[in-house]
């Protein structure tokens, strides 16, 4: 790693105003995935910003519609939480105990992993993202590979779900890494069926000719027939374009029957 | 920079390049060579350490990051020379072969015991998929945790 200096602010203000807009300065969560760049020397800021201790961002506010998380809970802490049982499961599935226990949910979306586990739930839910100085909707938060609606110096504060009538998720895990090849996430919010795919594209997307077919009937069945183009599928060692795309199909039935 | 901890229950004070690992920190500055590094790219799950109680990779975390914190390694786990109920359980069950990946192992396995409620296999295996053995074979390995998690139940 290259040498950098680390600083650990006391607020969320503080944080963001040593922040700059450059990336001479980057925030550090559970660092499971900037502290590897840092190795690979993929990144090389010269300060590093330790938000994961700060009040704000370790909230827990449940509220009538669903559960409003701080961006530095774990993603053990948020496997525990049993308000939207698919997000805690979710949460408990990615990578393994040691990178859950340091791994924060803010940390994931900021990253925005081509195979991120939690911009599924986010997607598949209709969540809100809060930061310093806005709601950004899930809709508009996932732009590309590791691109983000974020602004250089934002700071996500808190991640609002709602709580959805029935959710689910399914995956299946490069044996390797332990990421999804494919995950898909299926919920049924106030707001109509939800389906959001992480690990097949550039970033997590949503599946609109899944949702109208769930929307009709909400079985696996429906989903009979349906194709995902393989255009703009990601195609690796691990798995083809052809391959993600039938894959999509599977996980999104398996996820359907997973609802509740 | 300065850092305070607390390292096996003992106060330690140290100045620290701010890119210094919490496992360089450990192996190198304070000699605990029992957490063993196996990969540097966490994958291996040799350098686990607890923080707080909790299981993670000591090699994936900075050693500022551990400043005020209470860490575990293998070296605080027995009492003296009377091991811990977990690391009998691994040499009774011959859980270990060359022992690399033994450190690591027995302080996920900590963690998993004082977490899981039943020895359900799937529940063991599942909390053990950071840590990889390249000798023994995971059987014995999760037979020790699972006798460890029904002893501490109490039905053993
Ligand atoms: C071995 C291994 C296996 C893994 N397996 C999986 C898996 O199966 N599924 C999965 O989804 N992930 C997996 N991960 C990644 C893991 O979930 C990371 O925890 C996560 O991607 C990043 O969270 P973090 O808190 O560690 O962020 P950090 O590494 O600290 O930061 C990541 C990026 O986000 C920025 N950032 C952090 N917090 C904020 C914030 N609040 N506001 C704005 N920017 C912020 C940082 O500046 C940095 O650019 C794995 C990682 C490892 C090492
Ligand atoms: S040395 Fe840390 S995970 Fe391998
Ligand atoms: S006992 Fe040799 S690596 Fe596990």
């Amino acid at each position: 790693m290259h040498p950098f200096r680390y600083l650990r602010p006391e607020s969320a203000a503080e944080a963001v105003a040593a922040r700059g807009e450059d990336d001479e300065t980057r925030y550090l969560a559970g660092g499971q995935s900037l502290l590897p760049a840092l190795k690979l020397r993929l990144a090389h800021p010269s300060v590093l910003i330790d938000i994961a201790r700060l009040p704000e961002l370790r909230t827990l506010r449940r509220h009538q519609g669903g559960l409003e998380a701080g961006a530095a809970l774990t993603h053990a802490e948020i496997a525990g939480l049993d308000d939207i049982p698919a997000l805690a499961a979710l949460a408990g599935s990615i990578g393994d105990l040691q990178i859950r226990n340091m791994g924060t949910l803010g940390g994931s979306l900021a990253h925005n992993d081509p195979a991120s586990d939690h911009a599924a739930a986010v997607l598949g839910l209709g969540a809100t993202v809060r930061t310093d100085r806005r709601e950004i909707a899930a809709d508009g938060f996932f732009l590309d590979m590791f691109e983000t609606a974020l602004e250089p110096d934002e700071l996500i504060v808190s991640v609002n779900f709602p709580r959805p009538r029935r959710a689910g998720y399914a995956k299946v895990r490069n044996p390797a890494s332990g990421y999804p090849v494919v995950g898909v996430f299926v919920a049924e919010t106030d707001g109509g069926i939800r389906v959001a795919v992480t690990g097949a594209g550039g970033c997590v997307f949503r599946l609109p000719d899944f949702e109208a077919a769930l929307a009709d009937n909400f079985r696996p069945g429906a989903l009979a027939g349906l194709a995902t183009p393989v255009n703009g599928l990601n195609r690796d060692i691990h798995a083809t374009a052809e391959y993600r795309a039938h894959l999509i199909g599977v996980l999104a039935g398996r996820a359907v029957e997973r609802c509740r | 920079m300065r850092i305070r901890l607390t390292v096996n229950g003992a106060g330690v004070e140290a100045d620290i390049e701010p890119a210094t690992l919490l496992s360089a920190l450990l192996r190198e500055r304070l000699g605990l060579t029992g957490t063993h590094q196996g990969c540097d790219t966490g994958q291996c799950g040799a350098c686990t350490v607890h923080v707080d109680g909790r299981a993670v990779k000591s090699c994936l975390m900075l050693a500022a990051q551990a400043d005020g914190r209470r860490v575990l390694t293998i070296e605080g786990v027995a009492e003296g020379e009377a091991l811990h109920p977990v690391q009998r359980a691994f040499r009774d069950r011959h859980a270990l072969q060359c022992g690399f990946c033994t450190p690591g192992m027995v302080m996920t396995a900590l963690d998993l015991v004082g977490r899981l409620d039943t020895a359900d296999e799937g529940a063991i295996r599942h909390g053990l998929a950071g840590n990889l053995c390249r000798c023994t074979g995971y059987r014995p390995i999760v037979e020790a945790i699972a006798e460890s998690i029904r002893a501490r139940r109490g039905d053993g």
